[in-house]
């Protein structure tokens, strides 16, 4: 799951009209009709059997998962079926919903979406079932190393990698060459040659300034990239948990976040600026660059044919991997997604684990990846020729999530996370070493019950 | 010239009525009066107090949902974690100011809208009643989010709008202080509940004697002097009861603060922080014990105003 999740989609749906979406009503129709008829047999038929029914709690999204999962019944000719259950729209309300149910030992449970910044919780809280070591390596095989890293937990996979979402660098050819940038380098631009190109060329730099999981991020790639991790050690233990911000590479990725904060080459409201706030200046005629997710290229294509942005500047696009922060060592981007959970309680684990291992076949990660637009955890298929077409950048997403570095694994991401966005914000105020300190003791104090959060 | 009151009322018993001694009838009255009662008070017993007793046992914990086999007892441990945090301080703080801002205005203002209408002719009266009722029956998080969007700095109407207002320009980002959070948040406030203030206002206005005014009108006061002398101090109980309630409710404030700002530039408020503990940070020990703070600092705010100021809430009713 992306920040964003419900944005992109009907901006997708607009730039990309497809045949089968007109016959949503009546699918919709069918489909209640469908739930409605299958209540009323298991009403009736009580324990005269048919195939055990498998829950999938989902993040909203345009019907992908929906489609998934009525494949995967299909595919399993009656051993299983798969039906899909909605969870709310953004992360948090999602794992608070999931977390309710799981620790009241809600056993409808088999197979959740999760955001990959909560598997490690989950996991630690005895919320997944043990996954079989086959599956493990099979699912594995072919998966980009950032999605395999964040669903994994004390050196075990303990979630399937579904999506993986991405950071890119977006910018405006025009911009760079005219500020001289070597184009055919741009995966080596450093965020002090960007800044710099931008203020040489009044144009924007957007970044996600505001105090939201946007801003962990952000902060998450730049120590990463500056070759730290914003958990040094003892991840498991609240009282032992070690925080690396005050390292040399914390105070790097400080000297940078408030490098670009504070230049003149962010907008006036930078410390509230979320993902739509950077793809609204990138739009607009002031646009340089900025660091966003892939939908804001989707988003771009709708707004063209729309007649609402001229189709020059989405030819003005260009894109790299993240900006680095040191000159000489490649970026460690973003990394979102969707991985998949199988709930402890589940009747079925074996069930939900073949079941998860259909959704995630590569044919299904295309399909979800050209209709949702959130790119897939396999590596192949960034080769389909279908995705190619529909995404331009896919080599580069595909390099970025090769490249990528989950943000902090801890099962209290939250209080880690929420931590650092009371410390780091506003970014423009964000002081090298002093920040970093504030932000150990804070966090330290809160995770050992004695600060509030 | 005096402030002018009617006497008040006397109840008066049935001379005939025996003193103190229950007879079968208002036994049976009672009896009946219990088993209408009954249920609701049971209802209200299960869906108040005990959620109250549960947080009140659950604060004494320190209890995370993930991690229950560590859960502890910890006696006032939590209160104790609270207290010494400038962040709780800071919270109280902020919620305080809001209060007392909204409060302040939102009485004044339907103080003037209750006067509009009272006033109203007769014929437009129901419009103007329902007009001014509006904010009041939107949601208040729809009334936020209307309000975020109006001053948001991308999408918003205000900075193109009002630049001709000194500080006001069109990359003013409001929700980017302390000072223009607060701001916003009072005004979406203070929008939305002024109708609510207003609508108890003007039911004191109506109990407002009309022979008294006229007698002020004859003696040859002047409106001011009405208002202050006549209608004022025959409106007491029901201006304490309308800030009681709203002193209650904006001290509660969540909402707006939650859309707006998500807490974010020091604005956040006392039930932002329970929840942040509570249902982020799934710590329900903390969040219990902040949430019993909060109950407790509205429980001091009614028992100032009833004693402080003496409100008689029957009285208000009209029940005096």
């Amino acid at each position: 799951m992306t920040e964003i999740p419900g944005q992109r989609p009907p901006e997708r749906r607009a730039a990309a009209p497809r045949p089968a979406r007109a016959r949503a009503p009546r699918r919709l129709a069918s489909a209640a009709a469908g739930v409605v008829l299958a209540s009323t047999l298991a009403a009736c038929g009580g324990a005269s059997g048919g195939p055990p029914t498998l829950t999938w709690y989902i993040n909203p999204d345009n019907g992908g998962q929906a489609e998934l999962a009525a494949r995967c019944t299909e595919a399993a000719e009656g051993r299983y079926r798969i039906e899909t259950s909605l969870l709310p729209r953004d992360a948090a309300s999602q794992r608070e919903q999931l977390v309710r149910r799981l620790a009241a030992n809600d056993a409808s449970i088999d197979i959740m979406s999760l955001d990959p910044i909560y598997v490690p919780e989950f996991a630690q809280a005895g919320f997944l079932a043990d996954m079989p070591e086959d599956v493990a390596d099979r699912v594995t095989e072919g998966t980009v190393q950032g999605a395999v890293a964040q669903s994994t937990w004390g050196d075990e996979l303990v979630a399937i990698p579904f999506t993986a979402n991405t950071q890119l660098l977006w910018y405006r050819t025009s911009v760079a060459e005219a500020a001289g940038l070597d184009t055919s380098a741009s995966d080596t631009w450093t965020w002090e040659q960007i800044v710099q190109a931008a203020e040489d060329q009044g144009v924007l730099v957007g970044a996600q300034g505001i105090r939201a999981e946007s801003l962990t991020v952000w902060l998450n790639a730049l120590v990463e990239s500056a070759g730290g991790s914003i958990i040094a050690d003892h991840a498991e233990d609240p009282d032992r948990l070690e925080l690396g911000l005050t390292s040399e590479a914390g105070d790097r990725a400080a000297e940078v976040m408030a490098m670009v904060a504070g230049s003149d080459a962010v907008g006036p409201a930078f410390s509230t600026e979320d993902e739509s706030g950077s793809a609204a200046g990138f739009e607009g005629e002031n646009g340089g660059f900025q660091v966003n997710w892939p939908f804001i290229y989707a988003q771009a294509q709708a707004g063209v044919a729309d007649g609402v942005l001229d189709q020059a500047v989405l030819d003005d696009y260009g894109w790299a991997v993240y900006p680095r922060v040191d000159a000489d060592t490649p970026s460690a981007p973003p990394i979102g997604g969707v991985s998949l959970g199988v709930g402890a309680l589940s009747q079925h684990p074996d069930l939900a684990y073949e079941a998860t291992e259909c959704i995630t076949g590569d044919e299904n990660q295309a399909y979800y990846m050209i209709n949702e637009g959130l790119p897939a955890s396999s590596a192949a298929v960034f080769d389909d020729p279908a995705v190619v077409e529909e995404f331009p950048m896919a080599d580069t997403i595909r390099q970025s999530l090769e490249q990528a570095a989950p943000r902090p694994q801890t099962a209290y991401y939250n209080e880690v996370s929420g931590g650092l966005q009371r410390s780091y914000h506003p970014p423009s105020a964000v002081e090298p070493g002093e920040t970093a300190e504030r932000a150990t003791e804070l966090i330290t104090a809160v995770l050992r019950g004695e600060q509030l959060l | 010239m005096t402030q002018t009151t009617l006497p008040p009322t006397k109840k008066t018993a049935p001379v005939s009525a025996p003193e103190g001694t229950v007879t079968d009838r208002s036994r049976g009255e009672r009896r009946l009066g219990w088993m209408l009662a009954g249920p609701a008070f049971l209802v209200m017993l299960a869906v108040t107090a005990y959620p109250i007793a549960q947080a009140i046992y659950e604060s004494l914990f320190s209890y995370r949902l993930t991690d229950p086999a560590n859960r502890e007892f910890i006696g006032l441990g939590n209160y104790g974690v609270i207290l010494t945090d400038p962040l709780w301080w800071q919270s109280l703080g902020v919620t305080a100011l809001i209060t007392f801002i909204t409060v302040v205005v939102e009485l004044v203002l339907g103080f003037a809208l209750a006067m509009v209408m009272a006033k109203a002719l007769s014929s437009i009266r129901p419009v103007v009643r329902a007009a001014i009722l509006i904010p009041y029956a939107v949601i208040t998080v729809v009334s936020a989010y209307a309000w975020q969007f109006a001053f948001d700095i991308n999408s918003g109407f205000v900075n193109s709008w009002f630049t001709w207002i000194p500080g006001v320009s069109a990359d003013t980002d409001w929700f980017g202080d302390w000072g223009t959070s607060i701001f916003v948040i009072c005004l979406a406030e203070i929008w939305k509940t002024t109708p609510f203030i207003s609508l108890l206002l003007l039911a004191g206005l109506a109990q407002v004697p009309e022979v008294l005014q006229e007698a002020a009108k004859v003696d040859g006061a002047t409106w001011w002097q009405r208002l202050r002398k006549v209608t004022l101090p025959n409106m007491k109980a029901a201006i304490m009861v309308a800030l009681l309630f709203r002193t209650l409710d904006a001290f509660r404030i969540f909402d707006s603060i939650f859309v707006m700002t998500a807490g974010a530039n020091g604005t956040e408020s006392v039930s932002f922080l329970a929840y942040r503990q509570t249902i982020s940070r799934l710590e329900i020990g903390l969040g219990s014990a902040v949430s019993v703070l909060l109950f407790i600092s509205v429980v001091l705010i009614a028992f100032v105003f009833i004693k402080g100021f003496k409100i008689d809430l029957a009285q208000a009713r009209g029940e005096g």
